[in-house]
């Protein structure tokens, strides 16, 4: 018994010393590829970025998977993009953790959803409604100037935390927001042959891009939030859509392409794959390719037509 | 192990006067200036509800599982037949402050009983991959037996459970838990309980009824593919627990054993997913090995004791496999091995079983919901020995309020 205690304390002995050592980059762990593409353009050399989905998942749905555990356990920083949208798998990663600097409060835990202004705050809230998010749709990696207002305040974050490093982020965040106005100019000039064009979606995960680019949307393929399309479901929309006309459906590369081809061949409507996120497509390698590469898919989808 | 224990809970109380001094004032302030009434820190609630339909060939009521002695109280077998309510379960977690987690989980039973199935505090902030736990909770050990039965793949647990954990095995006690600072997950647990459910019993004895020691190792294979094993050594304490039995005349005997029990257990899991995305379609192997020891005194029809020591065992296999968005089909195979025991003097008192438990399950089931799920599930129940029950469920299991995120 005596033998067996000593191995046990011998083993958290050496747990403790190995989660002692120093470690010359601040480790980021991204929930979604988005934020981890903006904390890898903020951090540059200083950080070492992980993300925990990809963007053939679908966030809503993770598993608290062991290798995910083990890198929350490790990190420095959590990004994520918080509204509920993890609520299903990152409050376990957090509480299995035992890692105090990533808890929720703490700096080390950031959501960029606490810094935008968010669209679609339900007034009621009843899941009868679906899969509602309390604090408002949580999609807000759509719009880009969603994405300079996160910049800012995790630019800020950064300083904070290593603030050994502060004016290197500082000079990371203002030629990012340079950079990042300039392309915004360009993507607004580019799209605004987009502007009042009516689409469908697939989820209600572009509220803020058509807040942004001034898309109409006019039909939701899913019944309710997070509800998969359903046969009579879809019926209704081709129905709706004789009455208004709709220009294309776009859909997310996580998503099951299957209703959005059905519509396209039984409603006339182009079906539209947009990145959604940063990996989404060969082309959306990073923030930059995600916005150019979803302005050129909604551009050659409205020509269609 | 007191020192041990002591030693730890001084590092505990150590580190969390830290994380304070890192907290500053970047964290976000809320848009909303409605003013805040008392109700607004009201923990989050939630109700699982349950019932539903079982059909057997045979009556549950003389249910038992070959070569193994269970309390009466132990749940096991496939409950009552018709129409019946399931577990009610109402969950209320909320942080109870910078530190600490408070969670209860009471469980309202059919028959009108209420019962504490958890309440614990949880460290948040030790940081280090440190956290402890204190009070009721599930045990750590294997894979199922932290699971809350509205998470089980199947309406009942494996036949191994049953017969050698009571179901589950949960006590009053204190956990602690340790995740190595590596890329691979390797966590480890320890602890020390009162020994309060089978295979112990509640007594009055200082110290502790039970401890456990838990080991567990997973990460991923490519994006489709992740995985977790482990091995848990589970060590309770029994004094005169009781079984009903039979002599070999059939009439009705109270035996009592008082003794040690060690369970050993090797879990593992592999789940599959196309990229990593299982919304469309998913797979999830699980299989477990159960071995249990067991040493000390049993007392025949409450006057004849002697020494007594058996080595019993059991593994389950299951598959389940989501074919469809909503629609989950599953399998399941299991066996036991009820060993030979030694009764001592007594051998020739007791019956001892030769047959083998073992049974086969397949279960449909369809969620129209995250939060909702009807299953329909069969069963060729072997753990009588001999004759066969056939067994047919129907079961509901909704899930009402707070969202609550599952464990892996």
């Amino acid at each position: 018994m005596l033998k067996k205690n000593f191995l046990i304390g011998l083993t958290a002995i050496s747990f403790f010393a190995l989660g002692n050592s120093a470690h010359a980059a601040l480790r980021i762990l991204a929930c979604e590829p988005e934020w981890g593409s903006l904390a890898q353009e903020l951090g540059g050399k200083l950080v070492e970025v992980t993300v925990a989905t990809s963007a053939l998942q679908d966030p809503h749905q993770i598993q608290a998977k062991p290798s995910l555990i083990a890198r929350v356990r490790n990190a420095d920083l959590v990004v994520c993009t918080g509204a509920e949208l993890e609520i299903g798998w990152l409050p376990v990663l957090l509480q299995q953790s035992g890692n105090a600097k990533v808890q929720t409060g703490q700096p080390g835990n950031f959501a960029a959803a606490d810094y935008v202004h968010k669209l679609e705050v339900p007034t009621q809230l009843d899941r009868s409604q679906g899969d509602v998010h309390a604090a408002g749709n949580p999609h807000i990696q759509t719009d880009p100037r969603n994405i300079a207002l996160v910049a800012t305040a995790l630019g800020a974050r950064l300083q904070q935390i290593d603030s050994g490093n502060a004016s290197q982020y500082a000079q990371n965040l203002a030629s990012f927001s340079q950079r990042w106005q300039q392309a915004m100019t360009r993507w607004k000039t580019m799209a605004a042959p987009l502007r009042d064009v009516p689409v469908v979606s697939r989820h209600k995960a572009y509220v803020y891009l058509y807040d942004w680019l001034g898309l109409k949307e006019v039909a939701v393929l899913e019944p309710k939030p997070g509800v998969e399309p359903t046969a009579s479901h879809l019926q209704e929309v081709v129905a709706s859509l004789k009455s208004t006309h709709a220009r294309m459906t776009l859909y997310s590369a996580y998503q099951d392409p299957k209703p959005s081809e059905w519509l396209s061949k039984n409603g006339g409507i182009p079906a539209v794959r947009l990145p959604f996120t940063v990996g989404g497509s060969d082309a959306a390698k990073d923030l930059f390719g995600l916005f150019d590469d979803t302005l050129a898919q909604l551009l050659a989808g409205a020509k269609t037509k | 192990m007191k020192f041990s224990i002591v030693y730890g809970l001084g590092i505990a109380i150590g580190l969390t006067l830290s994380p304070l001094t890192q907290a500053a004032s970047d964290t976000p302030t809320s848009t909303g200036s409605a003013p805040v009434s008392d109700n607004a820190f009201n923990p989050a609630m939630s109700l699982i509800l349950s019932g539903g339909y079982t059909h057997t060939s045979l009556d549950p009521v003389n249910y038992h599982i070959a070569g193994f002695d269970l309390p009466p109280d132990a749940e096991a077998g496939p409950g009552s037949r018709g129409f019946s309510l399931a577990e009610s379960e109402l969950g209320i977690s909320a942080n109870i402050d910078p530190w600490l987690r408070g969670t209860a989980n009471i469980s309202l039973a059919p028959d009108n009983s209420v019962s504490v199935e958890e309440a614990f505090i949880q460290t948040t902030s030790l940081g280090y991959g440190l956290s402890v736990k204190a009070g009721r909770f599930f045990s750590g050990i294997g894979y199922l037996n932290s699971q809350h039965s509205h998470t089980w793949d199947f309406v009942d647990n494996p036949l191994a459970y049953q017969a050698m954990l009571g179901t589950q095995y949960a006590d009053d006690g204190i956990q602690l838990n340790l995740l190595a600072p590596t890329d691979q997950f390797i966590q480890l647990g320890i602890e020390l309980g009162r020994g309060r459910s089978f295979p112990g019993t509640d007594s009055s004895r200082n110290g502790a009824g039970s401890t456990a020691f838990i080991l567990h190792t997973g990460g991923d294979v490519g994006d489709s593919n992740s995985w977790r094993a482990g091995i848990s050594a589970l060590n309770a304490k029994a004094t005169d627990q009781t079984f009903e039995s039979v002599d070999t005349s059939d009439k009705k005997v109270t035996n009592t054993f008082t003794g040690s029990t060690h369970v050993w257990i090797a879990d593992g899991i592999w789940k599959w997913a196309p990229n990593g995305n299982a919304t469309r379609t998913n797979f999830k192997l699980q299989g477990e090995y159960l071995r249990s020891k067991r040493d000390g005194d049993f007392t025949y029809n409450t006057s004849s004791t002697d020494a007594y020591s058996v080595t019993q065992s059991g593994w389950y296999l299951q598959g389940i496999y989501q074919f469809m968005p909503r629609w989950r089909v599953g399998l399941r195979t299991e066996r036991l091995d009820s060993g030979s025991p030694d009764y001592g003097n007594n051998q020739a008192n007791v019956v001892i079983s030769t047959d083998q438990a073992h049974k086969h399950t397949i279960m449909l089931d369809y969620s129209p919901s995250e939060f909702s799920r009807v299953r329909l599930q069969f069963a060729k129940d072997y753990a009588r020995g001999d004759a066969a029950d056939n067994q047919m469920f129907l079961q509901y299991q909704m899930s009402l309020g707070a969202h609550g995120a599952h464990s892996y």
